[in-house]
């Protein structure tokens, strides 16, 4: 019953009441909603104190997950934070998934801050309900509220009279309680919690191994048409012609819809071209297929990834603009010194999420509904409602399980076109990207060009270090002339290094974008990190040390840094170098570092880095063959991420950074000629394997009381560089070009 | 006319013959666990069992399947949690979870013709298939796990 009622929540019930009556055995297979049964609703239960938790007269709690599950594991966290200070029985908590509303605050399930952000507002939820079915029982019972405690769980006890009386039972009487305020609270402390901190499952483990229909490439929706789109081939073309005579002959194909092109900026618009329409999904790609289109395509032809790359390179050669600066870099690089100096390069990359992106929309006069897998339900609604020109209110997003996001589902460009659709069919549109599609007309993830200097001494720590970074940045989806990176960007991994160096000075130099760059799991941490800790274990080399012991010798003994957070961020999340220290420290003694000695194809490497107000190390060991090949046995990552809600959950995201890592290193690469991206699938655009991934990936978890920081990227940017620097010690092959295969590896 | 029996009913398909059967399955038949992820058969999500081998049904023509049949994941759990889906979730493999489908269809494929799979076996047998999520630690484990479960039950 409890998986049953999810899926109203997530896909509403009347859809699927739909389709059965149009598909029957759809009924029979999916088995997840009875014909007319009746969707939970938080308003509809006895007892709701908050939008986020009501509690039904049989003891049920609904507990609303507002935020997108993709992997990350929020519908077992956030709603086990509420849970836990509710001192409900988990068994009889349903967790409904939230539909767009700006009632819940943010729901860009982005940028790893759905526990950090959230962790206080779920307590007090929970705490609140908590103290409103005390008080309820304390009133019923006509005892001091003081002697009635929540406790064994969904209970609420009297123990002098040795009475109890069920959640459930007391929903009612607690409705009628009034809300307590902030300062009545009485949180747990942390040696109280029931689930937050212990490992749980995932809540839909079970129905995710069904193969029930929870993705946005499930939706099935009654009399609902599918649609195949032929993109422009280059960002910003047009169609010229379109001759879709032999579309138009094949079985199932409707009929044939061109899309505007956008107006720049890109931003979440569509990118135009011509939809073909069907009645299976089938039929959407065949017909699109047999298209003749010709394209006018624009400005943005004149991108290719060779000539551009020189570009970036010797951008990143020049002066360009100050983001900070301690000291004076400049005085001591004029003293003649021993300077040591690299550049790096890392190329674009794709999501290429399992799922390619995939939204069904339904237009009813004034009225919307849209059904996505979406990082981002409220920029759902609003970028439906401005295409269409209605109001923000009158679109439902409802949000479906990801089949992966990475940052690619936070952009609604799909949905929109399914919108647009079905408001010119009269029908409910499924919009179905295939996996060319997804990887040619991503967001991409910004190709870097990096250059660093530094003057060393005569121990060969670094007196002075300049860093200077060029991509063309991810403003530029929104603002069509934005040619430097934003403080954002910066402030991931560049601004500031977290390194005892007393004259520093980073740059950023311009780059025009000609694709559309979006934000990746972990984003600019990525070739920020990569360069950084490259850099830092050439340094090592260059000094004749042990990398982990130059490594520390950087980072100094701890103290807290100016990494120019917003004031509020830094007060209650202040970079404190000894957490890098220690989990540098963990890592390495967790790897058995210096036992073994480097070199003849084995190695290992070292890279520390903080994203997301977390602290991560990775150690990667390699053996590397002679033809190339590289093998990663172990991985042991050390991670300080302050409380965290689930260690299994957060295990498993740093067991798969690895892997994501992986994929970025070996083989991620994405180029355009004459502005049309090479690559397609799977064939030309590898993601790592079972055979090719990190065998073991380990993962140490620093117990600590500090605030909830990020877990679902923070694991991607150490292990990059760690990888290429265990390459090092295996080969003395020093990679300072992404991806592998770029430099004879694989 | 193709007639082919999916778990266990019999289907008559009278569309175009080319149409690949994850289309049918999703689109036709509403089993939408069996996923889309390439088209290519590169990535595996779309992996059914064919006569009880392990296929790639966005590769598998509809006319190729004649007297055929076909086991989707809807199909393996008509009694219960197959002993695979048990490990799967006793490990707690799934992250996103799009892709478990067609890596659980594809272990089933391996357990029956190797009860007692190596890792060189496992990696040989599982390698077709996409995580990119990363859990294959995980799914190696469950594997294993579902080996042991099954081996303790026999004997």
């Amino acid at each position: 019953m409890t998986r049953r009622r999810f899926l109203q929540g997530a896909l509403s019930a009347s859809a699927f009441v739909r389709c059965v009556a149009k598909v029957p055995l759809f009924a029979k297979t999916a088995g997840n909603v009875a014909p007319g049964s009746v969707a939970p609703s938080i308003d509809a239960t006895a007892f709701h104190p908050s939008i986020f938790l009501g509690i039904q007269a049989d003891g049920t709690v609904l507990i609303v997950a507002h935020r997108t599950e993709m992997g990350n594991g929020v519908r077992t966290s956030l709603p086990r934070i509420v849970a836990d200070e509710l001192d409900a029985d988990w068994s009889r908590v349903e967790v409904i998934q939230g539909d767009g509303d700006e009632r819940y605050g943010s729901q860009d399930t982005d940028g790893s801050h759905s526990v950090r952000e959230f962790f206080d507002t779920l307590r007090e939820t929970g705490a609140t309900a908590r103290l409103m079915l005390v008080r309820a029982a304390a009133q019923q019972w006509g005892v001091p509220e003081a002697q009635c405690v929540a406790d064994p769980a969904h209970v609420v006890s009297h123990k002098a009279s040795n009475r109890t009386i069920g959640y459930g039972e007391l929903a009612a009487l607690a409705a009628k309680q009034p809300v307590p305020k902030k300062e009545e609270l009485k949180l747990k402390s942390p040696s109280e919690w029931r689930y937050i901190g212990k490992p749980a499952p995932g809540y839909d483990v079970t129905d995710v191994c069904a193969g029930k229909p929870l993705f946005g490439m499930d939706v099935r929706v009654d009399g609902m048409l599918y649609a195949a789109i032929a993109h422009p081939p280059v960002l910003g073309g047009k169609v010229k012609s379109v001759d879709d005579s032999a579309t138009l002959k094949f079985k199932g194909v409707k009929q044939t819809i061109p899309i505007d092109p956008f107006t720049p900026p890109h931003h979440f618009q569509p990118l135009g071209g011509v939809a073909v329409i069907a009645d299976n999904t089938w039929s959407a790609f065949k017909g699109r297929d047999a298209l003749k289109i010709e394209w006018d395509n624009g400005e943005h032809a004149v991108y290719n990834s060779p000539d551009y790359k020189k570009q970036l390179q010797e951008t990143a050669r020049q002066p360009g603009k100050v983001v900070h600066k301690i000291g004076d870099p400049d005085v001591e690089f004029s003293k003649g010194g021993k300077v040591i100096e690299a550049e790096y390069y890392a190329p674009h990359l794709a999501h290429a999420s399992m799922e390619p992106p995939a939204a069904v929309a339904d237009v009813q006069g004034e009225k919307v509904i849209v059904w996505s897998p979406t990082q981002n339900p409220q920029g759902v609604q609003e970028e439906v409602a401005k295409k269409l020109g209605l109001k923000k209110e009158n679109v439902t997003c409802h949000v479906t399980f990801l089949g992966g996001g990475f940052g690619r589902k936070s952009k609604p460009d799909y949905a929109v076109e399914a919108a647009v659709l079905s408001k010119t069919t009269g029908k409910p549109v499924k919009v179905v990207w295939s996996r060319e599609d997804d990887i040619k007309f991503d967001y991409f993830h910004s190709v870097a060009a990096m250059y660093i200097k530094a003057a060393v001494d005569d121990k060969g720590m670094p007196k002075a270090w300049l860093q200077r970074s060029v991509f063309p940045p991810i403003s530029s989806t929104f603002d069509k002339d934005a040619v430097y990176g934003s403080d954002g960007e910066m402030s991931l991994g560049w601004n500031v290094i977290p390194f005892d160096v007393p004259n520093f000075r980073s740059e950023n130099g311009k780059a025009v974008n000609h694709v559309r760059i979006g934000w990746l799991r972990s984003v600019a941490n990525i070739y920020h990190a990569f360069a950084v800790q490259s850099f830092a274990n050439e340094l090592a080399y260059a000094a004749n040390r042990d990398p982990y012991d130059y490594l520390l010798a950087l980072i100094g003994s701890g103290h807290v840094i100016d990494v120019k957070q917003p004031a509020d961020v830094a007060a209650k999340y202040p970079y404190d170098t000894t957490r890098l220290r220690h989990v540098a420290q963990l890592a390495a003694e967790k790897a058995n570092w210096g036992k073994k000695k480097s070199g003849n194809g084995w190695g290992m490497g070292i890279a520390v880095h903080r994203s997301f107000l977390t602290y991560v190390a990775s150690v990667v060991e390699v053996e590397v063959d002679n033809s190339g090949a590289v093998r990663i046995p172990n991985v042991y990552t050390a991670v300080d991420a302050g409380i965290v809600a689930n260690p299994d959950m957060v295990i498993s995201q740093f067991q798969g950074a690895a892997v994501f890592g992986t994929s970025i290193a070996r083989t991620g690469e994405i180029t355009a000629t004459n502005g049309v991206i090479d690559q397609s699938n799977f064939h030309n655009y590898p993601v790592a394997r079972m055979n090719d991934a990190p065998v073991y990936v380990d993962v140490q978890i620093v117990e600590s009381q500090a605030p909830p920081a990020g877990v679902g990227e923070p694991g991607v940017p150490p292990f990059v560089p760690a990888l290429c620097n265990a390459i090092y010690a295996a080969t003395g092959k020093r990679v300072r070009e992404l991806p592998l295969t770029r430099n004879g590896l694989f | 006319m193709v007639h082919l029996k999916v778990n266990g009913s019999v289907q008559a398909f009278d569309g175009d013959p080319d149409m690949p059967l994850l289309w049918y399955l999703r689109d036709i038949l509403g089993f939408t666990g069996t996923k889309f992820g390439c088209g290519m058969a590169l990535c595996g999500a779309c992996t059914v069992l064919e006569d009880g081998k392990a296929i790639r049904s966005c590769s598998t023509q509809m006319k190729q399947l004649e007297g055929h049949e076909i086991t989707t994941i809807e199909g393996i759990s008509t009694h219960g949690p197959h002993a695979v889906q048990k490990a799967w979730a006793a490990v707690n493999v799934p992250q996103c979870g799009y892709c478990q489908t067609g890596q659980i269809m594809q272990a089933i494929s391996l357990l029956s013709s190797k009860p007692h799979p190596t890792d060189a076996d496992i990696d040989d047998e599982m390698s077709g298939n996409i995580c990119r999520c990363g859990t294959y630690q995980r799914i190696r484990a469950a594997i294993k796990e579902a080996a042991k479960e099954r081996a303790r039950s026999q004997s």
